[in-house]
Parts: C-alpha cells; sequence; structure tokens
C-alpha cells in the first residue's frame, strides 16, 4: 500500500500549528508572569532598604517601614502550617491508606474538595465567628493563624493523598509481606517515599496562606499597632492586609503609594524565598529518600 | 519429606468472580514446586494464600483450608498474621527494593519484628547476602542506594530481604520475568540452592524454567488444577491433554 504524500504533509502541518498554538500559550503565560513581576519590581524595588524592612511605620504610614506587618506575616505562616500541616498529613493518609473504599470516603473526599473552593471572606466570617467569638480568642495571632490553617487544610490533605497514591503498591507488599503492619509500613515505607511530594504541598499552601487578605481580616489583622506583637492572643499587621489599607483607606493614599509597591514587593520577595526554600528541602528529601 | 503446605478444596471468589477453583494440592518440604499456567489462570493467587495476601483485596472470599505445618492459617487470630508472613518470605514479579541503602534494605524485616541488636542485624545481613550470593558484589557499597543496582541484583538483593527473618517457606513470583538471561540463569541456581534449606514455591511463565528448577508442578487453567505432578513426569509423559497442549506451546 502506498500513502499520498500530500496527506503526510498535511499531518505535519497540522503537527506544526497545534505544537505552535501549545507553545505560544505556554509563552504568554511566563510573559505575564514576568509582566508582573517587573511592574513591581520597578515600582517596589526604589522604595525598599534596610530601614524599610526594619523600621515601624511613621506618619500615618507614609514614611518608616513595614517591620511588623513583615513579622505578622511569617508569624501567621509559621502558625497556621504548624496547624495545617501536621492535620492535613494525618487526613491524607488517613483517606488513602486507611478508610475503605465506599461512600464513607467518597463523601471525605468531596468534601476536601468543595473546601477548597470555598471563598476566603467565607473562612474569614467562620473564622470570627468560631475562634474569635465562640472561642473567645479575640482578634489574635491564635485565631488567624487557625483561620488560615483551615484555609491550607485541603491544599494539603490533597496533595498528601496524591503523593500517597503514587506510591507503587509493591512497597507495601513488600512490607506486609516480612511481617509489617501498616502503621511501620506507613511510618517506614511510604511516608518516606511521599514525603517530598507532600512537600510540594506545603509550598502550596504557604505560598496561598502568605498572600490571603480576607481570612485575616475580621480574626487577626491590625490597621496600625506601634509594636510587635507580645503573645499569640495579641493582634498583628500582616503584609497583604497593610497592602490593602494603605492603598485603600490611608489619609493619604496618594501620599503612601510607593510604600504600597515597597510593601508589594516584599510580599512578593518573601513567597519566593519561601518557595525556594521549600523547593530545595523538598529535592534534598527525594535525594535522602533515594540514598536511604 | 512431608507435606509443609496443603490446600484442601480451596475456592476463592473476587466478588462475583470464582478465581480458584476447588484447589487441592499438597507442597513437599525442601523442594521447589512450580505453578505454570497461562496468564489470568488463578496460579499467583494461588501462591497468595500461603502468606494471606489476598486479603489485602476487597471483596475477596476464601472457602476450605490452607495449612501450614498442619495448622489452618486461615483459622488463625488476625493479630498472629504477621507471624505467619514472618515464615512465609515472599519474592515480587518485579525487583521491588524499598528506596533505602542495601543494608537498610535487607535489615528491614528485622527492624519490622523489633529486633534492635546492631551486631545481630550486622551478622544476619552479612550471611544473607551471601546466602543471595550477592554479598561479594555489595560488600564495599552496603550503605548505597538499593537503586544503584542492576535489575538481577536488585532482585537478588530482594531475596535476601526475605530471607533475612528466616521463614520457612518462600514464595516468588515470577522472580526472573523481569530480568535478562544471565541474571535469571543467576535467580535460578540460587532457588536450586536455596531448597536445601527452606521451602519453595515459585510462579513461572517460562516452560524451560519451571523444567530446570522445580520438583514438583502444577498445571492451573481457568481457575481449575488441571494436573498436578513430578516436573519430571508433567514434562515427559503429561497425563492431561490441556497439559499436553499447554508444555508444548499449543495454547496459552
Amino acid at each position: 500500500m502506498t500513502f499520498p504524500e500530500s496527506n503526510l504533509r498535511r499531518k505535519k502541518l497540522g503537527q506544526a500549528l497545534m505544537f505552535g498554538l501549545a507553545r505560544a500559550i505556554s509563552y504568554g503565560i511566563v510573559a505575564i508572569l514576568l509582566l508582573i513581576l517587573f511592574f513591581i519590581v520597578k515600582q517596589g524595588i526604589g522604595v525598599v532598604n534596610w530601614r524599610f524592612l526594619t523600621a515601624m511605620p511613621e506618619n500615618g504610614m507614609t514614611q518608616g517601614g513595614i517591620f511588623p506587618a513583615i513579622v505578622g506575616t511569617l508569624y501567621l505562616v509559621a502558625g497556621s502550617m504548624l496547624f495545617a500541616f501536621p492535620v492535613g498529613v494525618m487526613a491524607g493518609i488517613y483517606v488513602n491508606e486507611y478508610a475503605k473504599e465506599g461512600p464513607v470516603k467518597r463523601f471525605v473526599k468531596m468534601m476536601t474538595n468543595n473546601l477548597a473552593g470555598v471563598p476566603s471572606i467565607i473562612f474569614g466570617l467562620f473564622g470570627m465567628a468560631l475562634f474569635v467569638n465562640e472561642l473567645n480568642f479575640g482578634a489574635s495571632i491564635l485565631a488567624g493563624s487557625l483561620t488560615l490553617g483551615l484555609l491550607a487544610l485541603p491544599i494539603v490533605i490533597r496533595t498528601t493523598e496524591e503523593a500517597l497514591k503514587s506510591v507503587d503498591d509493591t512497597f507495601r507488599q513488600a512490607s506486609y509481606a516480612l511481617g509489617g503492619s501498616k502503621l511501620y509500613t506507613v511510618r517506614k515505607v511510604v511516608l518516606p517515599i511521599a514525603l517530598p511530594n507532600i512537600l510540594t504541598g506545603l509550598i502550596l499552601a504557604v505560598g496561598r496562606v502568605s498572600g490571603e487578605t480576607a481570612p485575616i481580616l475580621f480574626t487577626v489583622a491590625a490597621y496600625f499597632l506601634p509594636k510587635l506583637p507580645g503573645s499569640v492572643f495579641d493582634q498583628c499587621m500582616a503584609l497583604p492586609y497593610h497592602l490593602y489599607v494603605i492603598s485603600t483607606s490611608g489619609t493619604q493614599i496618594e501620599a503612601s503609594r510607593p510604600m504600597a509597591y515597597g510593601t508589594a514587593f516584599v510580599l512578593v520577595v518573601i513567597v519566593l524565598i519561601v518557595n525556594i526554600l521549600a523547593t530545595l528541602l523538598r529535592n534534598y528529601f527525594g535525594k535522602k529518600v533515594k540514598m536511604n | 519429606m512431608g507435606n509443609k503446605l496443603e490446600t484442601i478444596d480451596v475456592n476463592l471468589y473476587y466478588g462475583d468472580f470464582h478465581a480458584l477453583k476447588g484447589i487441592s494440592m499438597f507442597i513437599s518440604e525442601n523442594s521447589v514446586t512450580a505453578l505454570i499456567g497461562p496468564s489470568g489462570c488463578g496460579k499467583s493467587t494461588y501462591l497468595r494464600l500461603f502468606n494471606r495476601m489476598n486479603d489485602l483485596i476487597p471483596n475477596t472470599r476464601i472457602e476450605g483450608q490452607v495449612l501450614l505445618d498442619g495448622e489452618d492459617i486461615y483459622q488463625i487470630k488476625p493479630s498472629k498474621i504477621d507471624h505467619l508472613r514472618r515464615n512465609v518470605g515472599m519474592v515480587f514479579q518485579k525487583p521491588n527494593p524499598f528506596p533505602k541503602s542495601i543494608f537498610e534494605n535487607v535489615a528491614y524485616g528485622l527492624r519490622v519484628n523489633g529486633i534492635t541488636d546492631k551486631s545481630f542485624i550486622g551478622a544476619q545481613v552479612e550471611k544473607t547476602l551471601r546466602q543471595a550470593v550477592l554479598w561479594e558484589e555489595v560488600k564495599d557499597k552496603l550503605k548505597k542506594s538499593a537503586f544503584e543496582l542492576s535489575g538481577g541484583q536488585q532482585q537478588r538483593l530482594c531475596i535476601a530481604r526475605a530471607l533475612a527473618i528466616e521463614p520457612s517457606v518462600i514464595l516468588m513470583d515470577e522472580p526472573a520475568s523481569s530480568l535478562d538471561p544471565i541474571s535469571t540463569g543467576k535467580i535460578e541456581d540460587l532457588i536450586f540452592e536455596l531448597k536445601n534449606l527452606y521451602t519453595i514455591i515459585v510462579v513461572t511463565h517460562n516452560m524451560q524454567q519451571a523444567g530446570r528448577v522445580s520438583d514438583y508442578t502444577g498445571f492451573f487453567y481457568l481457575g481449575n488444577l488441571i494436573e498436578f505432578d513430578k516436573t519430571k513426569k508433567i514434562f515427559t509423559n503429561p497425563s492431561k491433554p490441556e497439559t499436553e497442549n499447554y508444555i508444548t506451546g499449543r495454547f496459552g
């Protein structure tokens, strides 16, 4: 059998078109990201200096620095992860390793997915109702961290679940065949293999949490505080909220514009640093898994 | 030679699927028994009866008796299953060393079972690696990842891993099917060596392999045990036409 050549040529042309389109779209996405970064860096970098990073805001937040907001954001990210990471990983382990296939498991998975889709302001209101009022934590780092933790939970659960699912079943079987219990197998074989991917979930969650404004609006964020928080029951400032107030509801919005760009720049850099650190951590564990 | 293992009229169902149909068979101590048959005939399922690995698959139902040293292993307490699996080791189709060091792979079974004595673990790891004829190749890189070994070495490592906790039975599920001919030869030599100390059941798709390494052969087809006899008899003078058709390559 012989094939007409024109057919081949058309196939090639079709392929070139499709791949060209796909390539253009992916370059476009990168271009948009670079554009955003360029804009923020261009506007913000001139403002950022050592004083900006380490001083308190001054003159109605038109001058001085954003130190308390940086500290506040770091506290909130750490606090929310302290809650969401262990709880989320345990939930993921339960769903993938222990729960039997059936309606209960399907329901839990469906609810986790739904939780991920809930708008963040709803988390904020819920956090205010439960942690601030009902549990009487007041507007505090504790209440804010827990609220942000709830927001991060579905991300951690889902990535943990996926990470565990991707662990080849023959590893589990080999461990059972040696007399290993389920718990021992999960701890010594499954988790170490899945750890690098679980850490990816942590990275995603940190990125999400550090930029959220709505959940901390009613639960922790302060417009302006003259001193740093002293305990988890104090309020604190936070970068995204600070950015929001000096851009929209300050007394001299125009005068504080450079401060806003500086804040945005710092927020982006912090998220970037956390991402890089977490990626390094993941690669380190990835290597360790292979070596050990 | 006594009967190490015996099944009496065993039926196994995966949900509605009748995977093993009334299998009665015995396995002699310190012998190699080969299970042959086309894909999906039930031979792997039958193998996994003996360390209760089928229990891990939901909706599995088992009838009949499976005896190990005269005791029905499906009547034991669930808490004793770990104990059973210590006594009945398993080697899988694809080499599946853990992503740990060579040393830790072999030590795993000991650690699982609560042994912490470092010098004992060290001695046992060496002894077992020697048994698996791997020691000379790995003695200088015990701390290296098991993934750095070749496929054949990995499979011998998996055999060492199974041997380390001193089982009396070893189940092998197509242990050489993913290996090259030279590695396969090494595994077969090893099986031949090991039968002095262990009772071995090996599932294989490879007729020559069954003929070379085993003392007894069972031929499975569609969940039935068609014929079970001395390997010599099966391969020279099978009593059932289905068996003859299969081993001569006319189907399956």
